[in-house]
């Protein structure tokens, strides 16, 4: 009624301000949509975890078809033999993934007494991460200070898009390039006796981290207030000096967030250690072993397994796991850092 | 004398670290382009793959590819440029809504592309998918319940709205506070004010964002391997319940899983060749829009 009287007052603006309150709130609600997504995700990522939380009896019947997966010439290795023959079977066994059989020392979720234990698959992923980092974090960094510091201003022009064309690199891509050139390079020059290892894998996955924390890290650099740079020149200090001991030191926690998400990047990284990393789940710590980690296991078994299985439930466990993981690591990256840069430019 | 080689040193370590990089770039460009040259052809690009796919072209991957990104733009450039004009016009940057906006976006940006998989799954084709069939099609035909283009094009685009927003919001950001006030002063609407004055200016952001966000929908693999993707299928897809077939997948297949890894190398070789023109093309415009961009800023 309030509103009849406001459209007999002018009703040319009332037309006006539905347009203005339709575009606000389309708006609003769309804006919305991208904070609902990752509810959705945290919803429903999580929703086909739940059975392994309520435990329950069944013995249903199933069939599984499980493709070999022999990559490459790699040799078939303890478990691979094991999957590579195509198995129909019923299973009357006790096919649970409870807290016991999750922590288990062995991954082998096909066969008569399905193993579910995440160890392997943790440390493997760990251990390409580990070594993707080594690599690619402390290039990635020298080439951030290089560019940022030292490299003459067309050198630097010519520095970043090459780093944005290595980060449009499709992953698969890294992969083939790692299956293919890198591994048989590393094995005829150190004859390995596996040619898909974790150390390549980590080797190519350092190619997908160096743009992330290049980039963060640059960021970190240039977001220096200029006083404290011109600060260091005017008391004397050269340029090399003032990267080491001024600009440097201020920019640690961005560094630090750099590295962060480099480890997030590599954690989650799918494609390229499905392909280099030889998909073995060993829990050994030679990094010349082939190894599985959680999201090559993902990426490898989803496909073929039931829905509503226990197979596809610890899947989803795994999936869950994984976006914890970059979850608390980007949010540490975010909040944890950004305050701790704030309160050293502000010169607390 | 000590610190003077000290300095050197760290000089010509980080030069190095540069060098190496673009080395490593530059070889793997090299690698894949000579190990493909020779499978490269017009043929190559138009025809389907032969012979138990050991031989032919790459042609059904091709329009997979397109078509994928096509139905994901059509729904990430909007939603992600809509998400921006909301973050930077209408936004009180102290909310708690806006906080909780940006904190998705940023959070949403981390999540690893295999985990927009598992969601895929669960959500498209689980929920929503089996929903709908379960209302149209109540006799239990599978039509919207199993993996299907559509599903992964939506997929991707969950995983590249981040990628929209980032870069609209830096072009919002880069218009002038005095022209948003000259159009309100002179009597517009905030609505009109963004449609016709800002939306204009921030053409190359949406143009760079969108370009960005396809580039990696071409690239991503993980997302669509089990919401969409097929090995090989005879036609090319025709309607949204249809699966496809996708560059990075046909990567991913013809090196691990099929028959005879060796016989197809041209194929992978000139595939990945493939796929790498495009994403480059795609970014390398982003480079240039962008930085056009800037230039005009600064001028």
């Amino acid at each position: 009624m309030a509103e009849k009287e406001i459209s007999n007052k002018n009703s040319l603006r009332r037309k006006f301000r539905l347009g203005e309150f339709l575009a606000e709130y389309i708006i609003k609600g769309v804006a919305f949509c991208s904070f609902a997504v990752i509810i959705l995700i945290f919803v429903f990522v999580f929703k086909e975890t739940l059975p392994i939380f309520s435990p329950k009896e069944e013995t249903a019947t199933k069939q599984e078809f499980l493709q070999s997966e022999s990559y490459g010439d790699e040799p078939a290795t303890e478990s691979s033999s094991q999957m590579s023959d195509y198995s129909s079977f019923t299973s009357d066994k006790k096919d649970v993934a409870d807290i016991k059989n999750l922590t288990g020392k062995e991954w082998q979720p096909v066969g008569e007494d399905p193993k579910y234990g995440l160890f392997p698959l943790i440390m493997g992923s760990l251990k390409v991460t580990l070594i993707a980092i080594l690599l690619g974090a402390p290039l990635a960094i020298l080439a951030a200070i290089y560019s940022a510091l030292f490299a003459p201003k067309r050198f630097k022009e010519l520095i970043k898009p090459a780093i944005e064309l290595l980060a449009s690199f499709p992953s698969v891509v890294v992969g083939f390039f790692a299956l293919i050139t890198l591994a048989t390079f590393f094995q005829e020059v150190f004859g390995w006796t596996f040619r898909l290892n974790s150390f390549i894998g980590g080797v190519a996955m350092a190619l997908a981290v160096i743009p992330i924390v290049y980039t963060v890290t640059e960021d970190a650099i240039t977001a220096i207030p200029k006083y404290m740079t011109e600060a260091s020149l005017a008391l004397g200090a050269n340029k090399w000096q003032t990267a080491l001991f001024v600009i440097l030191p201020a920019a640690t926690p961005g560094v630090f967030a750099a590295l962060l998400l480099g480890f997030g990047r590599a954690f989650g990284e799918t494609m390229i250690v499905l392909m280099a990393t030889g998909n073995a789940p060993l829990s050994t710590l030679n990094p010349f072993e082939p190894v599985r980690t959680l999201s090559a296991t993902i990426g490898a078994e989803m496909a073929e397994v039931v829905v509503g299985d226990t197979h596809y439930t610890v899947l989803f466990l795994i999936g869950s796991l994984l976006f914890i993981v970059t979850f608390l690591i980007n949010a540490i990256a975010e909040f944890y850092v950004r305050a701790k840069l704030m309160k050293r430019f502000r010169g607390e | 004398m000590n610190n003077k080689l000290l300095g050197k040193s760290i000089i010509a370590f980080s030069f190095v670290s540069v060098v190496l990089i673009i080395s490593a770039l530059v070889f793997m460009l090299l690698e894949i382009y000579l190990g493909g040259r020779s499978y490269l052809s017009w043929e190559f690009l138009t025809q389907p793959p032969k012979e138990g796919m050991t031989e032919g072209g790459i042609f059904p991957a091709i329009v997979g590819t397109v078509l994928l990104v096509i139905i994901m733009s059509l729904a990430c450039i909007p939603i992600g440029t809509i998400t921006a004009i909301y973050l930077n016009e209408y936004a009180n940057k102290k909310s708690i809504f806006t906080k909780m906006i940006r904190f998705a976006v940023n959070t949403l940006s981390g999540v690893p592309s295999i985990v927009f998989g598992l969601f895929g799954l669960g959500f498209f084709i689980q929920f929503v998918g089996a929903g709908m069939d379960k209302i149209f099609t109540p006799e239990g035909e599978l039509n919207w319940g199993q993996p299907n283009i559509l599903w992964a094009s939506m997929t991707m685009a969950f995983l590249t709205i981040p990628i929209v927003i980032v870069s609209v919001e830096e072009s919002l950001k880069a218009i002038p506070d005095d022209l948003r006030a000259a159009s309100l002063a002179l009597g517009a609407t905030k609505w009109q004010t963004i449609w016709k004055v800002v939306l204009p200016n921030a053409v190359s952001g949406i143009l760079t964002g969108s370009i960005l966000a396809i580039g990696r929908g071409a690239g991503e693999v993980a997302p669509i391997l089990f919401t969409g993707v097929a090995y090989f299928i005879p036609h090319l897809p025709s309607k949204l319940t249809d699966q496809f077939m996708n560059l990075g997948y046909h990567i991913y297949v013809m090196t691990t899983q099929s028959t005879d890894v060796e016989a197809t190398r041209g194929i992978q070789y000139a595939t990945a060749f493939v796929l790498l023109v495009c994403t480059f093309s795609l970014s390398f415009i982003a480079i240039v829009v962008r930085y056009r961009f800037r230039k005009k800023l600064i001028s």
